[in-house]
C-alpha cells in the first residue's frame, strides 16, 4: 500500500497533539507502518503547530511536503489556507471555521483574510468546512474541537467506529470519556 | 512489545533497558524528553541538573563508581558541557556513559545550527546517529557495551526530527543494571599533565581501533540497488532519500558518525558510477570522502542550511515537483507569544515604555524581543545577559548604567546567571539585574529547577533562596516586585536603575500555566467606555484584540492578570 500523508494544523493549544496521538495509535494497531511528526517548543507558544501522520506498508520520511498530503485537518482557518499548499492535487481539506486572530493582525500589522476558504474552493481545491466549535461546545467542552474533527474525518481511514470509540476511551480521563464520545459522534455525523 | 514513541522515548527506553543506573541532565529542547520518560523509571536515579556542564560530570562520577550512567542535553548544551567531555576522553569509563546530544536544524527552538558531529571528532569520542525510533532504542541500548568495551564515552546524536517523531519500536528484554567494582586508578583517571600525557596516545589507538569497528558494524549498513547512483547518507537524510528515490540508487548509511570507515566507503564508491554524499548541516562526511581523494557530489547540491526533505532529494535528482494550489491572498504569520497573564508581561512593558536597553537571555521571556512590545536589545545563549550587561556597562559607563538591564529566568540563573552576578559584585559595575522567576523552567515544558522546591520526581527538595543567593554573591540592593502590579514595576526599575550600586530586582510570580496557578475571572471591555486609545493593545495579550475600534477581551484565554487594567484610563476594563 503506498503511504498516505496527513496533516493536522492548528494553533498552539488546541490540542492537535492529542488528536495526532489517538490516531497514530489507531493506525498502528490496524496493522500500518506508522510516523508522526511533531514539533515541540516555541510553537506551544501560541503558534501555528502542524503535526504529520504518515502511514502504510512501509513509512520512510516522518514529514510531509508541497502536493503530498492526502488530507489536511486544520483547527483554525487560517491555518488551513497557510498549509494548502502542501494538499495534493485531489486531497480534502477538512477546516473547523473558528478564526483566531495572530498578533500582527491583533496589533493591526496585518489583515485576516476572511474569504479565504472561498478563494481555496474558487481554485478548485476540495474544502470542508465546519464549526466544530460548536459541536464541542454541544458535546460539553470547547476544548472537544480535537474529538469533533477526528469524528467527521475518522471514516477517511478505515478504521472501525468501535475502535474509535475505545481509543477515546483509552486516552482521554475518565471523567471526560462520555463527553468526547459524543464529541467523536457530532463529528461523526456531521 | 510494539509502541508508538518519540525519538527521545525510544532512547529513555534504550537506555533504561542497556542497564543505566544514573542520569543527570538539563532541559533543552530537542533533548528533554529523554530525561523526563528516564524519571518515570523508579530503577534508577535520574535528575534536573542546574546545568549540562554539572549534569556530564555527575554522569562521569556515577560512571567511575561504575554505574552505566547517561546525560542529554540541546546541541548548545554540549558547548556548556565542551569541559569534562574533551578530558573524559582521556579517562575513559568504568560503567558505560552516554552522552545524548540533540540538534536542532531549521532553529525550531534554538539560538544556532551548529552540528554536534564536530564535537565527536574534536573529542575523539565514537557518536552514534539513529535515523528512526527502532533505531534510536537500538543505539542507545548498545551504546553502553561500545563505551565499555572501548573505554570512552558515547555521543548518541538525535536532531528534531528523529527526536520528535513517533515511529514503532519493539523494545527487548532489559539488561539489568550492575554496579562494577571501583578501584583508584591515579593514572587513568586524576588527569594532571604527567598522567594525561600517557593517556593521549591511549585516546589515539583507540581512534584506531574504533575505524575499524566502523568497518564492519551493525551501524553502517549497505543497501546496493544501483550501480549508476550511489549514496551515503546518514539519520533523517536517509529517510528522505528512501522517500524519494526508493530503490533506485545505492546507499551507504552511515550509523557512526565518528569514526568514519575507510574501506567501507572506498569499496561501495568503487562500486557506482557517482558518489553523493547527503547529510544535513556541516560536510562532516563529505569532507571525510574528499579526503579520501574520491569525487563526490555533496553540498553543492545539498545546502549548509536549515533541515532536508525528500522534495530536497527529489529536487536534487530531477525529479518532478508536485503539483499544488495555495490562497493568493498573503497569510499574516503567526508566531509564538507570551500566553495570556504571562507575568513576564508586565515588566518588559515598563521597559519598552521607558526605553530601557534590555539584554534578554534564553527562556519564554526571549519573546519579550516580538512586537509590540519589542523590548529586548540582545539575546545570545545561556547566561549571557548578565555578563553582557557588565561589559556593556563596562565599556559605556555611567550613562548605560542608569538606562540598561538584564532580564534572565530562574532556571537560566542558575545554569549559569549566578557567575555573570558575582563578576558584577565582584567587578563593581552598576549594574541593574531583573530575574523573571515564574518558579518553573518555562520554554521546555515546566521542568522543576532548584529555586522550585521540588525534584524531578515531583518530590519536595533543598529550595535555593534566590534573594540570600543574590546578597551571597556580593549584591546589596535586592528587592522583589510582583509583576502584574505595574506602578511597583516601575517605581523598582526607576529606583534601582538610578541606585550608585549593583542590584537586583526579582519579579516574583509563577507561570500562568502551572496547574496550581488559580486564575481570576476573566474582565471584559465596557464597549461603551472605551475611547478606542489602544493603550492596552501595547501589552501584546493575545486575549486583547481590536472589534470596531474597540477593545475587546477573548473570555476563554484571559486569566483576570488585570494588567490591561491598570493601563486603562477610561475605567473601561473591569
Amino acid at each position: 500500500m503506498k503511504t498516505t500523508s496527513v496533516m493536522i494544523v492548528g494553533v498552539g493549544g488546541q490540542g492537535s497533539l492529542l488528536a495526532s496521538k489517538l490516531l497514530g495509535r489507531l493506525l498502528m494497531d490496524e496493522g500500518y507502518d506508522v510516523k508522526v511528526s511533531e514539533v515541540h517548543g516555541m510553537s506551544q507558544r501560541g503558534g501555528s503547530v502542524v503535526t504529520y501522520v504518515r502511514f502504510g506498508d512501509k513509512v520512510y520520511s516522518p514529514i510531509v511536503t508541497a502536493g503530498e498530503a492526502d488530507i489536511i485537518i486544520s483547527f483554525e482557518k487560517l491555518e488551513a489556507a497557510r498549509y494548502a499548499g502542501y494538499l495534493k492535487k485531489d486531497g480534502r481539506i477538512v477546516v473547523n471555521t473558528q478564526q483566531i486572530d495572530p498578533m500582527p493582525v491583533i496589533i493591526g500589522a496585518a489583515q485576516y483574510p476572511v474569504d479565504v476558504l472561498d478563494e481555496l474552493t474558487a481554485k478548485g481545491v476540495n474544502v470542508e468546512a465546519l464549526d466544530a466549535l460548536a459541536l464541542a461546545e454541544q458535546a460539553g467542552s470547547s476544548k472537544a474541537v480535537n474529538i469533533v474533527l477526528m469524528g467527521r474525518v475518522a471514516k477517511q481511514f478505515g478504521i472501525p467506529y468501535e475502535r474509535w470509540i475505545a481509543a477515546i476511551e483509552n486516552t482521554v480521563a475518565p471523567k471526560f470519556v462520555e463527553m468526547n464520545k459524543k464529541a467523536f459522534d457530532l463529528g461523526y455525523n456531521s | 512489545m510494539k509502541k508508538l514513541m518519540i525519538g527521545n522515548q525510544a532512547v529513555a527506553a534504550g537506555l533504561h533497558d542497556g542497564g543505566l543506573g544514573v542520569v543527570s541532565s538539563y532541559p533543552g529542547t530537542p533533548s528533554t524528553e529523554i530525561t523526563e520518560f528516564l524519571a518515570k523509571y523508579d530503577d534508577l536515579h535520574s535528575e534536573w541538573a542546574p546545568n549540562e556542564k554539572v549534569a556530564c560530570e555527575v554522569a562521569y562520577g556515577a560512571s567511575l563508581a561504575g554505574a552505566r550512567s547517561a546525560c542529554a542535553m540541546k546541541h548548545v548544551g554540549l558547548n556548556v558541557a565542551a569541559d569534562p567531555l574533551f578530558t573524559l576522553s582521556y579517562t575513559g569509563v568504568n560503567g558505560g556513559m552516554v552522552i545524548c546530544v540533540a540538534d536542532d536544524p531549521a532553529m525550531h527552538s534554538s539560538q544556532n545550527e551548529q552540528d554536534s558531529r564536530h564535537y565527536a571528532i574534536a573529542a575523539k569520542v565514537p557518536m552514534l546517529e539513529p535515523a528512526d525510533s527502532a533505531e534510536a532504542y537500538a543505539f542507545a541500548k548498545s551504546a553502553f557495551e561500545l563505551s565499555e568495551k572501548y573505554d570512552t564515552p558515547v555521543l548518541l546524536r538525535m536532531c528534531t526530527r528523529i527526536a520528535h517523531s513517533q515511529s514503532i519500536v519493539e523494545t527487548g528484554e532489559p539488561v539489568p543494571a550492575v554496579l562494577k567494582d571501583y578501584e583508584k586508578n591515579p593514572a587513568k583517571y586524576i588527569m594532571m599533565p604527567g598522567n594525561a600525557i600517557k593517556r593521549h596516545p591511549v585516546v589515539e589507538q583507540r581512534t584506531l581501533a574504533l575505524q575499524e569497528l566502523a568497518e564492519d558494524c551493525a551501524y553502517n549498513t549497505v543497501e546496493m540497488h544501483s550501480d549508476e547512483i550511489g549514496i551515503i547518507t546518514s539519520g533523517c537524510s536517509y529517510l528522505y532519500v528512501k522517500e524519494a528515490l526508493g530503490d533506485s540508487a545505492s546507499i551507504l548509511k552511515i550509523g557512526m558518525p565518528n569514526p568514519l570507515p575507510v574501506k567501507l566507503i572506498k569499496d561501495f564508491a568503487a562500486k557506482v558510477k557517482k558518489l553523493y554524499v547527503i547529510e544535513e548541516l556541516d560536510p562532516i562526511i563529505e569532507n571525510h570522502v574528499r579526503a579520501l581523494g574520491l569525487e563526490v557530489t555533496g553540498k553543492e547540491l545539498f545546502s549548509l542550511l536549515g533541515e532536508f526533505s525528500q522534495q530536497t532529494v527529489a529536487a536534487a535528482f530531477g525529479l518532478a515537483a508536485k503539483e499544488f494550489v495555495t490562497a493568493d491572498s498573503p497569510i499574516p504569520a503567526r508566531p509564538p507569544m507570551m500566553c495570556a497573564g504571562c507575568p513576564h508581561r508586565g515588566i518588559f512593558y515598563t521597559l519598552a515604555k521607558n526605553n530601557i536597553t534590555v539584554h534578554g537571555d534564553i527562556g519564554c521571556y526571549t519573546l519579550g524581543a516580538v512586537p509590540p512590545l519589542s523590548a529586548l536589545d540582545s539575546t545570545l545563549c545561556m547566561g549571557a545577559s548578565i555578563s553582557g550587561l557588565h561589559g556593556f556597562n563596562a565599556a559605556r559607563g555611567a550613562d548605560a548604567e542608569g538606562k540598561t538591564v538584564a532580564v534572565i529566568g530562574d532556571s537560566t540563573f542558575m545554569h549559569s546567571g549566578m557567575t555573570g552576578l558575582v563578576n558584577v559584585a565582584y567587578n563593581a559595575t552598576n549594574s541593574t539585574v531583573i530575574i523573571l522567576d515564574n518558579s518553573i523552567t518555562g520554554m521546555t515544558g515546566h521542568q522543576q529547577n532548584p529555586t522550585t522546591g521540588y525534584n524531578i520526581k515531583g518530590d519536595p527538595a533543598a529550595k535555593v533562596d534566590l534573594e540570600a543567593l543574590c546578597r551571597a554573591l556580593g549584591i546589596g540592593r535586592v528587592r522583589v516586585v510582583d509583576p502584574y502590579d505595574l506602578a511597583a514595576c516601575e517605581t523598582a526599575i526607576k529606583e534601582e536603575l538610578a541606585a550608585e550600586e549593583p542590584s537586583v530586582i526579582i519579579s516574583r510570580r509563577p507561570c500562568v500555566l502551572l496547574k496550581y496557578v488559580k486564575h481570576a475571572p476573566s474582565l471584559t471591555v465596557d464597549a461603551d467606555k472605551c475611547r478606542s486609545c489602544k493603550k492596552c493593545m501595547k501589552l501584546g495579550c493575545p486575549a486583547i484584540s481590536l472589534k470596531d475600534g474597540k477593545a475587546k477581551i477573548d473570555t476563554t484565554l484571559c486569566v483576570g492578570c488585570g494588567v490591561c487594567k491598570q493601563l486603562c484610563a477610561f475605567d473601561a476594563i473591569n
